[in-house]
């Protein structure tokens, strides 16, 4: 058993503001949506468009980091990429239910599995981008309209945000459950605080 | 820490922000009473006659005021005639409406709300210019009031007409006290359309008068209130009234009114521009497919109740003595009298919506209708795909009326007269009513009548609530909302796609189920492991 230092001051600040801003976002659009009534319709409105911003924000924040510090590349793989995905999925189906080791063994330099990796770079190049366009869409419809969009885009734009929507609260219970799938049931998510991890030798 | 709680105050600011009560200026100035007119109507010894009819007053109003009767013969309240673009004529002379039907044949009753004096039948001469009357709108007494059935006449001599009485109307001292038109001159006739206070437009009634600030929040009397009259957003230059229910204008694209006006200051634009919500700028996303008045109405007939329902095939009724019957309900609304048929009354109501651009489509006395549905004496046009189209709030008049079965037409009958003409108020007898009433206005009728569900719209423009009391998101933007029946466009809060719903549902038990399953077997297997000693 050691302890090794895996997510950097600014990836854990990273990811918990944007879990905040995405729980406030998927809170209030589901308000809008016309789902429940939490804190009013005109306050929910008011701030999913600020967190709107402010998950655009630190998108922007996020990427810069991650190129500045070349950190990106521990989200990109090498090799049979395929083969790598199914042994994780493997591990997942039927080889933790026999308490095999893990397939990928997490160290400073690769803490993300293969599965990790294909699915963290999916989700933060296309999912929440195309998330937050289609958003900003709505937001700007009039403007858009007056620059010549068609205006029964309205409809189509609304029902690919409320399906993504739907989207990222699936992968957010997959993902909680993910994390309990480490070292100890809780060795994940406290690594993802201190930055530490225990894991096996 | 203390860095995120500063940012949590900041964020909470951004997203309530304190906001200020803007308090009123009053819209009129007090001035001098100098300097309000050149002319003091009192020295004026034309008006020191002994007049003997309302023709005589504008006779002597026309001495100064050369050309103001031939302005007035361009008006709408002259002619009740209104040429429209695609051929038909409306205005209140020829249309059909589903209160008392028809003017044609009525016109003594009828015409006491017309600007003018003597139109008893279709003979009237439209060209006299004694006969235009100057008081109805320009009388600052209160005193001066058209007799119900005096084809537009006062009461020259103390009369009694339904019971209500009619004092001789000094024509003299009303004649020395003329002024511009305020509310109550207005008020006369379209507070009190369709015979009586409130029955008619659902936002106009005697209310309006003496209105608070919920009730209109332009028109409220009182210390800092507006005070707004009808003119100040009615402004008439050369006696031409701006904003006719006939041609309205359901979508201001021109804005503010000054410095550059357009053809209608009546317009909620002409003064609130294009862009009216300065503090929470997203709501002016609405004003394009959204007619102000649809958030800032959110109530009509807020204090008297107005008529909503007139079913005429239920009058004729007698009581076992063979007299005519009056009900009324607990507020005194008339709900039976034998002459009209039933009433049904609504207060403080939400009005219809209905997607408009403009246009009204009228049914005519000469349209063919389909009498097996509810036949729309009116009904807005538009659609939300049509870029000119807004949501607008409606009043819809709803009720039974007679027509012509086999022709399938609305049919005229005659209802006000004299005991023996066949009027239906005195004779009680459709038939005879009809005939008389159709021969009158030259139309053709088949000999057979019957009586067809009706509804008209009647936009909703006046009882404006202060911006604290309109709509709020929630009224559209839900499941069930006030926008409920409209269709053809996507409604954020309102509209679902199943497909998307289900899906996402799908997807989201999907996983829980998945992750809860995976669990499961995730202790037991490690549970058995243990117990075997693997671990």
């Amino acid at each position: 058993m050691k302890k090794i230092y895996l997510y950097a001051r600014f990836q854990r600040f990273w990811h918990w503001t944007q879990f905040l801003i995405i729980s406030v976002l998927l809170l209030t659009g589901l308000e809008v949506h016309g789902l429940y009534n939490l804190m009013g319709y005109e306050n929910a409105f008011r701030i999913h468009n600020l967190s709107g911003w402010g998950l655009l924000g630190l998108i922007f924040i996020a990427f810069f980091w991650y190129i500045t510090t070349g950190d990106f590349r521990q989200y990109l793989t090498e090799g049979n990429l395929v083969e790598k995905i199914w042994m994780q999925v493997r591990y997942y189906m039927i080889g933790i239910f026999k308490h095999e080791p893990h397939p990928f063994k997490k160290n400073e330099i690769s803490r993300l599995n293969p599965l990790q990796r294909i699915t963290y770079l999916m989700l933060t190049l296309v999912g929440l981008p195309s998330q937050i366009i289609f958003g900003f869409i709505y937001f700007y419809f009039n403007e858009l309209v007056a620059l010549g969009m068609n205006p029964a885009w309205m409809e189509p734009i609304a029902l690919i945000h409320t399906l993504l929507a739907y989207l990222l609260i699936a992968f957010v219970i997959m993902h909680v459950y993910m994390t309990t799938t480490g070292h100890t049931l809780t060795s994940n998510i406290r690594a993802m605080i201190t930055g530490w991890e225990e894991v096996d030798e | 820490m203390k860095k995120l709680l500063l940012s949590g105050i900041l964020l909470f600011g951004l997203v309530f922000p304190i906001s200020t009560p803007l308090s009123a200026e009053p819209f009129h100035r007090k001035v001098d009473s100098l300097l309000i007119s050149t002319t003091d109507h009192k020295k004026f010894k034309v008006l020191k006659q002994d007049f003997k009819s309302g023709p005589e007053v504008t006779k002597a109003c026309l001495t100064c005021h050369t050309e103001a009767s031939k302005q007035l013969h361009r008006t709408r309240h002259w002619t009740w005639d209104v040429p429209m673009k695609k051929g038909e004529r409306l205005g209140k002379k020829n249309v059909v409406n589903n209160f008392c039907i028809s003017v044609e044949g009525n016109e003594p009753r009828c015409t006491s709300c017309h600007i003018g004096y003597d139109w008893k039948d279709k003979n009237f001469n439209f060209r006299s210019e004694e006969n235009v009357d100057c008081l109805a709108c320009h009388d600052m007494t209160g005193t001066y009031k058209k007799l119900p059935a005096g084809a537009g006449h006062p009461a020259y001599q103390a009369t009694v007409f339904e019971k209500k009485t009619f004092p001789k109307v000094d024509l003299a001292f009303v004649a020395q006290r003329v002024g511009h038109p305020d509310r109550h001159n207005c008020g006369i006739c379209h507070f009190e359309g369709g015979g009586a206070d409130a029955v008619k437009h659902g936002d106009l009634d005697n209310s309006l008068l003496k209105p608070d600030r919920e009730l209109d929040v332009h028109m409220a009397i009182g210390k800092k209130e507006l005070n707004m009259t009808c003119a100040d957003c009615h402004k008439t230059e050369g006696h031409q009234v701006p904003g006719s229910r006939y041609t309205p204008e359901a979508h201001d694209t021109h804005g503010f009114d000054y410095p550059l006006t357009d053809n209608n200051p009546a317009t909620c634009s002409s003064c609130h521009g294009l862009k009216p919500h300065k503090k929470l700028k997203k709501l002016n996303d609405h004003v394009a497919r959204v007619a102000c008045q649809t958030c800032h109405i959110p109530f009509i007939a807020k204090e008297r109740p107005t008529k909503m329902w007139w079913d005429w095939s239920k009058a004729g009724k007698f009581d076992k003595n063979g007299k005519e019957i009056t009900k009324k309900d607990s507020s005194g609304c008339i709900l039976y009298v034998s002459k009209k048929g039933e009433f049904r009354w609504a207060k403080n109501v939400a009005p219809e919506y209905s997607w408009f651009n403009g246009e009204m489509n009228y049914t005519t006395f000469k349209t063919t209708i389909n009498d097996k549905k509810v036949v729309s004496v009116n009904h807005p046009d538009g659609a939300a795909n049509d870029p000119l189209s807004r949501i607008w709030p409606f009043k819809v008049h709803r009720g039974k009326q007679p027509y012509d079965p086999v022709l399938k037409r609305f049919v005229k009958p005659i209802v006000y007269g004299p005991k023996g003409s066949g009027a239906y108020w005195a004779d009680f007898n459709w038939d005879k009513s009809i005939r008389k009433g159709m021969k009158n206005a030259g139309l053709e009728y088949s000999g057979k009548y019957a009586f067809v569900e009706t509804e008209m719209y009647w936009p909703i423009s006046h009882m404006v609530s202060p911006k604290e009391k309109s709509l709020s998101c929630k009224e559209c933007h839900s499941r069930s909302g006030r926008l409920q029946n409209l269709s053809g466009f996507y409604l954020m809060g309102r509209d679902t796609n199943p497909f998307v719903e289900y899906f996402g549902l799908l997807a989201i038990s999907g996983s829980l189920i998945g992750v809860i399953i995976h669990s499961i077997i995730r202790y037991f297997t490690v549970k058995k492991l243990k117990k075997a000693g693997g671990l």
